[in-house]
């Protein structure tokens, strides 16, 4: 067959009355991989669910046709059954049950209800070699890491004869050499004639595997490149996506740094289930006021791990150690004193610990100090929304009104409502732990101009990140950790990339 | 996929909408019966009869809102009514307490149930549904035998008049109409207008965002004529029931409670996402505690009101009052995972089901087709509510 496999033509959707997408088209070759940018909220997960069914034909305006067909899907179903599957950024697999189980949930091998467990067990088998994982057929998906959930997932999609598979941002969560790993099978799919969307934030993955990208803007479609083309560079697809040039990804600072005002000394976790194993081994490190430290290491190094376990023990068992505020040791038994020591810290994982995804944006905002709003234990409400309004146009969150449900913002704007309700908080110690995780350059860039606000101000950042260039890009000072031991301490200024991997791999096998 | 637009009233008016839907549908239910009933729904003496035999609903919904929000459930309620009902008889007939004496300890034994059912919940961790499972099935049994079986009547007036009873009508009457219930109407009309008035003129100067001018009369105006509607009933039957002012008490305590303090934010905060209220500080397990303390205290008010009622405490008493309250919470538009509810949505949605009972009976409709009526009731509601929150929102 001839001609593009998919073709979406002045695509419409509204939300009450607000334009998600406005006009969008796209063209996807066969048998490449296509990718689509653009910030949070520009409409690319929208698109995404247009074309899968998940809204159904009818809700929107424009065509779609499919090989040369023009579609009319009512659900997802209807989408997979002609070979459109979509795989999202949080993965839909049920921990409980097989590997195999989870490849045929919905789509078992049966005979009359009964299920064939060797022909089930035998095509799971060389699925998984497809996708190159090395996991017997009947291990419980709860026991594999992100990684190889996903290669599940691409497994559970092959096994639907998939022709169209739509990946979400399915590096997110990974750890470089997992995403390695992907990115190699998607190459290797493409091999084998099955086209690819891949949605992402990270360009250089996309100029690594995209052989066309479609950024999309505000709903509407602003340009597709060649990516074989000789301008085909990551600063024009930035360009296209913000609509203006950033001379730098990262705003100018003009560091002042103060005195010490946190030392951590001798801080030993243990794993809370696998009580035998240290998370954290004997970390010691300083912060000072005004100075941004980043915190470098690979995934499971212990990152998250220390920094939660100093938040008011909110990770690990049998924690030893001492935290001194401006010399003076200080508890951080609970969360609650760690709050009143003026220590905040704002999760990786916004959706499971940060928001309340069914309140607005002020019961989020002032969820963490809400004692300073209070007398007898009364709100005063118009304190309330004073602050949360001063917060939205401060931090410059793109809402209706503070009264939006926090759930339906996009992810740049409620990690800029978690950072509102930290910094409310007034703390003099900010613990940030991947705070650009999942967003969109543009806000990246308005998060890091916070950060160089928070330090202005004499407070003291860590930041924990996963992207090098970011650490290096906004950090005075970086420690590596590796296997949860802090194994190299460099000025921002004299660190790079290779000699931060270096710590970070440092005592690994 | 949000918008740069400044400040719009869109979403206020759907949040509106939501909470005047289950409204809109009791005003439905009450009309429809007034028809079927050639207008006997409404008399008098039916009007003060619904509220005296459903003030336990509205109490028990009340304390089971708190619960629901917090993410939880109370399955034992019915069985702490008939518990306390039997204490508070005994303490009155048996060791002859005088009757505040036998409330006070009715009181005091529901906060300990309370605290009972909040330990293992907050502090060992049991699903609140095992745990008021147990209850329900430890204080039925604890009542069979406190009462062996028997049952205990003959309270004093002073007690019964708190289920059963109306305010001494000491202002006199007036064309065969109690003043007091007449004046207490008007009071209650003008404590309204002016609170709102004065609450809008502080929004005003404070230059937040509020409803028109025109919004807020129409509100008022028609919750005005409510109020002296259902004042002009009550005076020409027995005046104003004293269970009445105890349910208005609860009913403005406990939205503010909810709506404005530190607790009750921290009750939605720990419904609407456990983990973050965590990680904010929020002393989650010690809220949870007091959830459930409250329900307790409430369920033991909803117990002396029963068994006031009833004139005695029998063993049977309070079957099913859980699935009452429990109905009346979801059918109020409470969200079943939890972060989702309010004190009126819960009465108004008890009302509903107290206007279906006392509509069906009037009608003389079979018991078992009641019961088959008010489950299909409850499952319109949600079924609404949920195709309501559908349209309206998610993408």
């Amino acid at each position: 067959m001839n001609g593009p496999i998919l073709r979406m033509q002045g695509i419409e959707k509204n939300f009450s009355g607000v334009k998600a997408l406005d006009g969008v088209s796209i063209e996807v070759e066969r048998g490449k991989v296509h990718g689509i940018c653009g910030e949070n909220g520009a409409g690319k997960s929208t698109l995404m669910k247009v074309l899968s069914g998940v809204y159904p034909h009818g809700s929107y305006e424009g065509r779609i046709e499919f090989e040369g067909e023009e579609t009319t899907f009512r659900s997802i179903n209807d989408s997979e059954d002609v070979g459109i599957v979509i795989i999202h950024q949080e993965l839909a697999l049920s921990p409980y049950l097989s590997i195999a189980e989870n490849i045929f949930l919905g789509n078992e091998n049966s005979n009359r209800g009964v299920i064939d467990w060797n022909k089930t067990n035998l095509e799971a088998s060389s699925l998984l070699a497809r996708v190159g994982l090395d996991e017997s057929p009947a291990t419980k998906v709860l026991e594999l890491g992100v990684g190889k959930q996903q290669l599940v997932e691409i497994a559970k999609a092959l096994s639907k004869r998939v022709k169209l598979l739509i990946l979400d941002e399915p590096t997110a969560a990974l750890n470089d050499e997992d995403s390695d790993h992907l990115l190699d099978l998607i190459e290797h799919l493409r091999g084998q004639g099955i086209t690819c969307i891949i949605i992402s934030h990270k360009l250089k993955e996309i100029r690594r595997i995209a052989d066309t990208v479609t950024v999309i803007r505000d709903g509407k479609t602003i340009e597709t490149i060649d990516m074989h083309g000789p301008d085909a560079t990551q600063a024009r697809i930035i360009r296209s996506m913000v609509g203006r040039d950033l001379n730098s990804m990262f705003p100018p600072r003009d560091p002042k740094i103060g005195a010490e005002i946190l030392r951590v000394e001798d801080w030993t976790v243990y794993h809370p289930v696998d009580t035998s194993r240290k998370v954290v081994d004997n970390a010691s490190f300083t912060v000072r006021a005004g100075e941004v430290v980043g915190f470098a290491g690979l995934m499971g190094a212990g990152r998250t791990e220390l920094a939660m376990s100093i938040f008011g023990r909110s990770y690990g068992t049998n924690i030893s150690g001492r935290v001194y505020k401006n010399g003076e040791e200080i508890s951080v038994r609970t969360v609650e004193a760690a709050i009143k020591n003026g220590i905040a810290y704002a999760t990786e994982d916004r959706k499971k610990y940060g928001l309340n995804l069914i309140g607005d944006i002020t019961v989020n905002v002032s969820a963490a100090a809400l004692a300073t709003l209070a007398k007898y234990g009364v709100i005063d409400r118009h304190r309330e929304y004073k602050v949360a309004e001063s917060y939205r146009t401060r931090m410059n969150i793109k809402a209706p009104s503070v009264s939006a449900i926090t759930g339906k913002l996009s992810g740049g704007n409620q990690q800029k409502v978690v950072l509102s309700k930290w910094i409310f908080a007034g703390p003099d110690i900010l613990f940030l732990d991947e705070p650009t995780r999942g967003i969109d350059v543009g806000a990246k860039y308005e998060i890091y101009g916070i950060i160089n606000e928070l330090a202005a101000a004499g407070k003291a950042v860590v930041v924990i990140s996963s992207e090098l260039p970011e650490l290096l890009g906004i950090s005075d000072r970086i420690y590596a950790i590796s296997d949860g031991r802090i194994t190299g301490e460099v000025a921002g200024a004299d660190a790079t990339q290779e000699s931060l991997m270096h710590y970070m791999t440092a005592g690994k096998d | 996929m949000t918008t740069t637009t400044p400040a719009t009233r869109k979403p206020r008016l759907a949040i509106n909408f939501r909470q005047y839907g289950i409204l809109a549908a009791l005003v439905v239910i009450i009309v429809l019966f007034q028809i079927l009933t050639n207008g006997r729904l409404l008399l008098p003496g039916n009007v003060n009869n619904l509220i005296q035999q459903n003030a336990y609903v509205l109490i028990l919904a009340v304390g089971m809102v708190v619960v629901i929000i917090a993410g939880h459930i109370d399955l034992s309620v019915g069985s702490v009514v008939a518990m306390v009902g039997a204490v508070s008889a005994i303490a009155t007939n048996v060791w002859g307490f005088p009757w505040w004496a036998s409330v006070l300890l009715a009181l005091l034994v529901g906060a300990l149930v309370g605290a009972w059912q909040g330990f293992w919940v907050a502090f060992v961790g049991i699903p609140a549904f095992i745990v008021t499972l147990a209850g329900m099935l430890i204080f039925r049994g604890l009542t069979l035998v406190l009462l062996t079986g028997g049952t205990i009547s003959g309270l004093p007036d002073e007690f019964t008049a708190i289920g059963a009873g109306w305010l001494p009508g000491f202002l006199g009457e007036l064309g065969g109409r109690d003043v007091l219930t007449l004046g207490l109407g008007l009071l209650t009309s003008v404590a309204l207008v002016v609170q709102q008035l004065r609450s809008r003129a502080t929004l005003r100067r404070l230059e937040l965002p509020r409803e028109t001018l025109t919004q807020l009369w129409l509100k008022n105006g028609i919750a005005v004529v409510a109020i002296m509607w259902l004042a002009w009933l009550l005076s020409g039957y027995s005046g104003t029931p004293i269970i009445l002012i105890i349910l208005a008490v609860l009913i403005l305590l406990y939205t503010f409670m909810l709506n404005q303090t530190v607790f009750g934010r921290h009750v939605y905060a720990i419904g609407g996402n456990l983990f973050a209220a965590m990680m904010s500080g929020v002393k989650t397990k010690w809220v949870n505690f007091y959830v459930f303390v409250n329900m307790g205290v409430l369920a033991g008010l909803a117990g002396v009101v029963s068994t006031a009622r009833a004139g005695g405490a029998v063993a049977s008493a309070g079957q099913n009052y859980e699935l009452d309250a429990i109905a009346a919470v979801f059918i109020g538009g409470a969200a079943v995972q939890g972060g989702i509810g309010t004190v009126v949505g819960a009465i108004v949605g008890g009302l509903v089901m107290g206007v279906l009972n006392m509509g069906l009976s009037i009608l003389s409709v079979d018991a078992a087709w009641q019961m088959t009526i008010k489950g299909l009731v409850l499952l319109l509601a949600v079924a609404f509510d949920i195709f309501n929150k559908r349209r309206s929102g998610g993408r």
